[in-house]
Order: C-alpha cells, then sequence, then structure tokens
C-alpha cells in the first residue's frame, strides 16, 4: 500500500502488467526516454527497453495504425495520445478500423488494444489541450469509454483496460494526475468495465458525473446536505461506454431527481443519453425534469475565460436546487 | 527485361554563407542591401530578448506555457524577410521572430499565451493566419491560400512553417504532394531543430535530410545552415522568386537548433545532454550575426536597449489589459449567434451576476415547463 497520485498509480498498472504479460507494449510519442510529458510512462523505458516502450514519430494515425496491426497478431499495445486534441489526427484509424475489426473479420480477429489520453481543462493551457472529446468514442459502437476520477480507480480501471478483449479509448484528466493522493495496494487490483459506482448515497436527488466532475458533485453533495438539508446521491461513471443505466435507473427510481455533470459542451454530448437512459427506465418516478450542467456549445474560448465555461460547484449547486425545488 | 535507371540520383544540396565566426563566403554573398541587413538583425535580436522576458513572464504565472525560439532566429527571420507584406505567411507555434517581422504586436503574442483568443486575430491589413497548435495541420491550409492566389491571378507567394516533427504527420506529406500536383505558389519552411520534444531528428526519419522528401514529390528541396541568416535568406529569396514567377513550390530545411526548452513545460535534461547543447551554443545564429556585421560596421550603437523598451513598453500595455470578459466567449462561434447559444449566454450572465436560481431542467432553457402542467393533448 502506498499514497500514490494519478500519474504514480497509472505507472504502476502499467509497469504491473508489462511485469505480468510480455504481450502488452507501450507506443506513442516522447513515451519512453521522456517517460511521457505527463510522467505517466517514466522508468518504463529504462526497465523494458526500447521494444516495449516505443518513442514512435510524431504520427498520431501511424501510432493508432500500427497499433491495430500489433493488436491483430496478438499483442496488447498501450498507445498514447499525447492530449487527447491530437487523437483527431488518428481518428479514422480508430473508428474505421480499431472500433470495426472484430466486426469485419466476424470475431477472425479482435483489436484488445488500449488508447491512453490526457483531456480537460481547467489547467491554464492552450487550444487543443483543454478540451473534452469523450462524446465522441463513446458515440461509436465497438469501442468503450473509460474515465477514472482518482488514483485508485485509474490504476485499477486500467489493469482491466490492458485485460479487456475489446478496444478500451480510456481519458485522464490532466487537473487529475496531481490533484490528490491516495492510498493504493501493492497488489494488483481490477475494477470491472461497463460499472459505475455510487459514491455517496442519498434520497433526494441522483447527481451523476466522471472525471474530474466527480469532485465537483461531491462538493455540491455536501454544500447541499449542510445548508439544504437535501442527501444527495453521487454517481461516478467511471465507464461512459457502454453505460451502466442499471445503475442509474436504480438511484432515480429512488431519489426522483437528476443533475448531470460533464466537461464536454452540451449539445449531443453524453449528458443527453444519460438523460434518456434515465427517462426510458425512470419515467415514472421522475419529479423534475432532468438537467444538465456542463461546457456551453462554444469552442474552447482560451484559458483567461475557462472559467465561465468549465462547470464549477455553484453551477452544480444552483441547478440541483432548481431540481429539488421543482 | 533489364533494370534500367529511371531517374539519375538525386542530390541534394546543402548552403552555408557565414560560418559561426561570421566570416562570409563571398562567392556566395547574396548582396543583401545594408538596411536590409539591419531589419534582419533587429527582428532577430527583438525576438531573441522577447523570448526572454517571456521565459520570465511564464515564470511569475503572468503567461501560460509556450514554445520558445532560442537558436531559430536566422531560420525564422531569413526565411520570413524574402516575403512581401502581401505575401501570406502560415505559421506553426514557434515562429515568434517570424510574426513579429510580420508586424505581430508584441502585445498580442504575450495575450495570446495569457489564455486570451484576442491574441491570435490578425490585422485586417495583414495577410498572416494566426499560430496552429496541432502540429502539420496548417500545411495543406498554405497550399490551399496559394491555389487560390493563383486562380484568382494575384502574384501573391505562401511560406508556411514546421519543423521536423511535422515531416512525420500525414497532413506534412498530403501538403507537399498537393503542391507538387497544383503546382503552386507555396514554399514550406522546415525548422529542423534536431528534437520533437524528446524524439531526435534519427527517431523521427530514416532519411539523411529532410530536404530529400521535397524531391519525392517532384519539387526541389534544399538544405540550408538555418543558423547562417544570409543563407537562410538566400534560399528563401530564389524559392519565393521562384513561386511568384510561376514555377512552382519549394522545400527548404533549415538546420538549426533549440537552445532551450521545447516549452516552458519541459525538461531538456531528460533526454539530451548539456555538450550537445554547449556545441550548438558556439553556432548561435545571433553571435555569428553580430559578428559579421561589426566587421561590416552596420551594428547599431543601442539596439539593445531599444529593443528592450520596446518590449517594456509593450508588456505594460498587456498588464493595463483588465481581466477577460467571460460572456465574449459566444462572440464568434458562428456568424449570428443560434437560439441555444443566446440562452446558454443569459444563463452565464445570470451565474457571473449571482442571478436568480435558474429553471430547473438543462441551465440553458428558456422557458421551462411548470410543475403539474401539461401541454400535450390526450
Ligand atoms: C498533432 C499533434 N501531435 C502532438 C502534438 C504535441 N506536440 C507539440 S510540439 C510537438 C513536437 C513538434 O516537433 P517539431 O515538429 O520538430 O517542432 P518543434 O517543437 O521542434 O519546433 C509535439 C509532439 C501536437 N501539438 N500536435
Ligand atoms: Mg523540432
Amino acid at each position: 500500500m502506498a499514497k500514490l497520485n494519478m500519474v504514480k498509480a497509472l505507472n504502476l498498472a502499467l509497469l504491473q502488467e508489462m511485469e505480468r504479460d510480455e504481450d502488452v507494449l507501450i507506443l506513442g510519442e516522447d513515451v519512453g526516454v521522456d517517460g511521457g510529458v505527463f510522467r505517466v510512462t517514466e522508468d518504463l523505458h529504462r526497465k523494458f527497453g526500447s521494444k516495449r516502450v516505443i518513442d514512435s514519430p510524431l504520427a498520431e494515425a501511424a501510432i493508432i495504425g500500427a497499433g491495430v496491426g500489433m493488436a491483430l497478431y496478438g499483442l496488447k499495445p498501450v498507445c498514447e495520445i499525447q492530449f487527447s486534441g491530437f487523437a483527431f489526427q488518428c481518428f479514422h484509424q480508430i473508428e474505421n478500423h480499431v472500433a470495426r475489426y472484430r466486426m469485419r473479420s466476424q470475431g477472425r480477429f479482435h483489436v484488445p488494444m488500449v488508447i491512453r489520453m490526457p483531456y480537460g481543462g481547467g489547467v491554464r493551457a492552450l487550444e487543443h489541450h483543454s478540451e473534452s472529446e469523450e462524446q465522441f468514442y463513446a458515440h461509436i459502437p465497438g469501442l468503450k469509454m473509460v474515465i477514472p476520477s482518482a488514483p485508485r480507480n485509474a490504476r485499477a480501471l486500467l489493469v482491466s483496460a490492458i485485460r479487456d478483449p475489446d478496444p478500451v479509448i480510456f481519458f485522464e484528466h490532466k487537473g487529475l494526475y496531481h490533484a490528490a493522493k491516495e492510498d493504493v495496494p501493492d497488489e494488483i487490483e481490477t475494477l470491472p468495465i461497463g460499472r459505475a459506482q455510487v459514491v455517496r448515497e442519498g434520497r433526494d436527488l441522483t447527481l451523476i458525473a466522471y472525471g474530474a466532475m466527480v469532485r465537483l458533485a461531491r462538493e455540491a453533495a455536501d454544500t447541499l446536505a449542510e445548508e439544504d438539508g437535501a442527501e444527495c446521491e453521487v454517481i461516478d461513471l467511471l465507464t461512459v461506454a457502454p453505460l451502466d443505466r442499471d445503475t442509474l435507473v436504480a438511484s432515480v427510481q429512488k431519489t426522483g431527481r437528476a443533475v448531470i455533470v460533464h466537461e464536454a459542451p452540451r449539445s449531443f454530448g453524453p449528458g443527453a443519453e444519460i438523460a434518456t437512459s434515465i427517462m426510458d427506465g425512470a419515467f415514472l418516478s421522475l419529479e423534475a425534469p432532468i438537467a444538465r450542467v456542463t461546457s456551453w456549445d462554444v469552442p474552447f474560448p482560451g484559458f483567461a475565460r475557462e472559467k465561465g465555461n468549465v462547470p464549477d460547484v455553484a453551477r452544480v449547486l444552483s441547478a440541483a436546487r432548481a431540481t429539488l425545488e421543482f | 527485361m533489364p533494370r534500367t535507371v529511371l531517374e539519375p540520383r538525386f542530390q541534394v544540396e546543402h548552403l552555408s554563407i557565414l560560418d559561426s565566426d561570421g566570416n562570409l563566403d563571398s562567392s556566395l554573398d547574396p548582396e543583401i542591401p545594408s538596411a536590409e541587413l539591419k531589419r534582419l538583425y533587429r527582428a532577430m535580436l527583438l525576438g531573441r530578448r522577447l523570448d526572454e522576458r517571456m521565459i520570465r513572464l511564464q515564470r511569475q504565472g503572468r503567461i501560460g506555457t509556450f514554445a520558445p525560439i532560442k537558436g531559430q532566429e536566422a531560420s525564422q527571420v531569413g526565411a520570413a524577410a524574402t516575403l512581401r507584406r502581401t505575401d501570406w505567411m502560415v505559421p506553426s507555434f514557434r515562429e515568434t521572430a517570424a510574426m513579429l517581422l510580420r508586424g505581430w504586436p508584441i502585445e498580442k503574442l504575450l495575450l495570446l499565451f495569457a489564455g486570451y483568443l484576442e491574441g491570435g486575430q490578425p490585422d485586417e491589413s495583414q495577410n498572416d493566419l494566426p499560430i496552429t497548435i496541432p502540429v502539420a495541420t496548417q500545411l495543406p491550409h498554405a497550399v490551399g491560400l496559394a491555389y487560390a492566389a493563383q486562380y484568382r491571378g494575384d502574384d501573391a507567394v505562401v511560406m508556411a512553417f514546421c519543423g521536423d516533427g511535422a515531416t512525420s504527420e500525414g497532413d506534412f506529406h498530403e501538403a507537399v504532394n498537393f503542391a507538387g500536383v497544383w503546382h503552386v505558389p507555396a514554399v514550406f519552411v522546415v525548422q529542423n531543430n534536431q528534437w520533437a520534444i524528446s524524439v531526435p531528428l534519427k527517431k523521427q526519419t530514416h532519411s539523411r535530410t529532410i530536404a530529400q522528401k521535397a524531391l519525392a514529390y517532384g519539387i526541389p528541396g534544399l538544405q540550408v545552415d538555418g543558423n547562417d541568416v544570409l543563407a537562410v535568406y538566400a534560399a528563401c529569396h530564389e524559392a519565393v522568386e521562384r513561386a511568384r514567377g510561376g514555377d512552382g513550390p519549394t522545400l527548404i530545411e533549415c538546420v538549426t537548433y533549440r537552445l532551450g526548452v521545447h516549452t516552458t513545460a519541459d525538461d531538456p535534461t531528460k533526454y539530451r545532454t548539456a555538450e550537445e547543447v554547449e556545441a550548438w551554443e558556439r553556432k548561435d545564429p545571433l553571435t555569428r550575426f553580430t559578428a559579421y556585421l561589426k566587421k561590416k560596421r552596420l551594428l547599431e550603437e543601442g539596439l539593445e536597449d531599444e529593443v528592450d523598451k520596446e518590449i517594456a513598453a509593450a508588456v505594460q500595455r498587456f498588464e493595463a489589459l483588465g481581466a477577460a470578459e467571460p460572456l465574449t466567449m459566444f462572440e464568434h462561434v458562428y456568424a449570428e449567434l443560434p437560439a441555444h447559444l443566446k440562452a446558454q449566454r443569459e444563463q452565464l450572465a445570470g451565474a457571473l451576476g449571482n442571478g436568480a436560481t435558474p429553471p430547473a431542467g438543462d441551465d440553458d432553457q428558456a422557458s421551462p415547463p411548470m410543475r403539474g402542467q401539461r401541454t400535450t393533448r390526450r
């Protein structure tokens, strides 16, 4: 058991899976000698050499395309895209191939690869270094979309992602890398992909979040308990797709109210799918319209204006109060 | 059937005019007028001093991450100086000195790196694109601009910049190929500074030069000493005039070196040696050009102070600007603000003013349903 931040926790997952399984290898820009621009792959190059920790040329399409080939052959590449804003350079490989080989080859081939990328804002970064793009991947049939919220679940989910027989897009929020330390057990842990967690129980309102937004939901829940006497249930999705509808529906059947918080822009974002799933499963329990607190439908406005764009606790609180008072 | 040679062996040339002590190879003297030499020098010096100032501003938290240019001043200035004001410049993200030469005000550059998109707005009189961060993606834009100039019958030339790492991206190859097929007036300037963050050139390409990549696409490619401003100027001048004359695109590889960090978030000691950096410091483009100008008696007294004052004044103007108004983030999304964005802007205005509790439902919903008020007919 050691207290680790998310960077170190992810590094531990990679290290242990590479020790355990020779088919696991790492591929990406600056992942080797430099240990990754966020240091998630630190030291792995020294331990496993440049055949297993590959500093690739600067070409996202070929990183993912070559990863597909390795995976078709039976290896388990963990590809790093340096920032999620640069994954559009390999989006065709992901949509055209990563997501489809199982189907196209009718099960003869599959692509057990993991594509890790830092995402998210609030870190005083420039354009393409601050966006949240999970909706694009969540929308593609054949992909799984995982977003941890803290060091321990990040480690466990990355291990599960590597072992998963299907391709997993694994988003790591830049603002969480160094945000907090948590006890992470030495023994390998996994967490089921496709399962959300109720991280706080409550009967009055369900707050649904993932990634960096979980902290906001929890803080809002604390405030609502203190100031309003309202007990919120907080759900950390952990996997965006496939969505754990059962957990969401069960919660809203109990609370009758839901507020969804995500950092991606609103329109056609994950919140729309989450809200519809709740409506499908818990329509008769609903006491108020389901609310979404999200970034606005604008391209990244520069970090000088970012605070007005990315959801904050105040916005979660006012949406929650309006929902409770409805 | 015999095997026959289709192409004679490709040749790749390297051009160097000033050696590292500032001695001129007079047979290659591009005979740049004195006033132009002074303009080049001033731009390089301004680029260097601003870079140093920006690093301090970044360390103080007054601007965010940016990509310093130290060591690459000759490549940028020598290239951009061969353009006319009406020509187009398409930068990547490490062309501060070239941008200054092209007329970008210092405070706009500071604003951009302080997170204000206003800093990326070119003046109406400027044919310059704002910086592009996704590597190599700006290069096809240059081809399109050049095609459009030709289409309109303008004699404009388009100069696009990228780094050595960028030559691994598909967009680079697609752009150079298009430029060749369309025979457009474009000049690609590759600042080969030996590194793409931590990845050295030898892991980036198995080719001996970047210039030779042009040959595969049927366009001229030339390698120049990128720390020799005269060589860069001569090569780019030739390429720009060739483009303007209707003789198609060129790729120029400037062999240079990033003397500083990749960005202010980078630690180069993890991947390169101090000896390597020191060896390149001895080839510093600014020292070399200073030595040359000194011999020609063209160095201006007090220029450093003048440049520093210009920077200080710009920093002052930059700091006098108030905090960003968040509501303006809705202004340039579309030509006209659609209804849903109007609602979102109002919502943000309410949140900023600690306005009334929003209606239940999405926080941009204009007129929410009231409880018990069913509006459908059964
Ligand atoms: C498409 C894309 N991938 C990754 C990055 C992250 N990144 C920024 S600069 C850089 C290296 C660029 O190297 P090079 O083209 O040689 O230019 P230099 O930084 O040396 O000027 C990388 C990988 C990016 N900006 N865009
Ligand atoms: Mg480079």
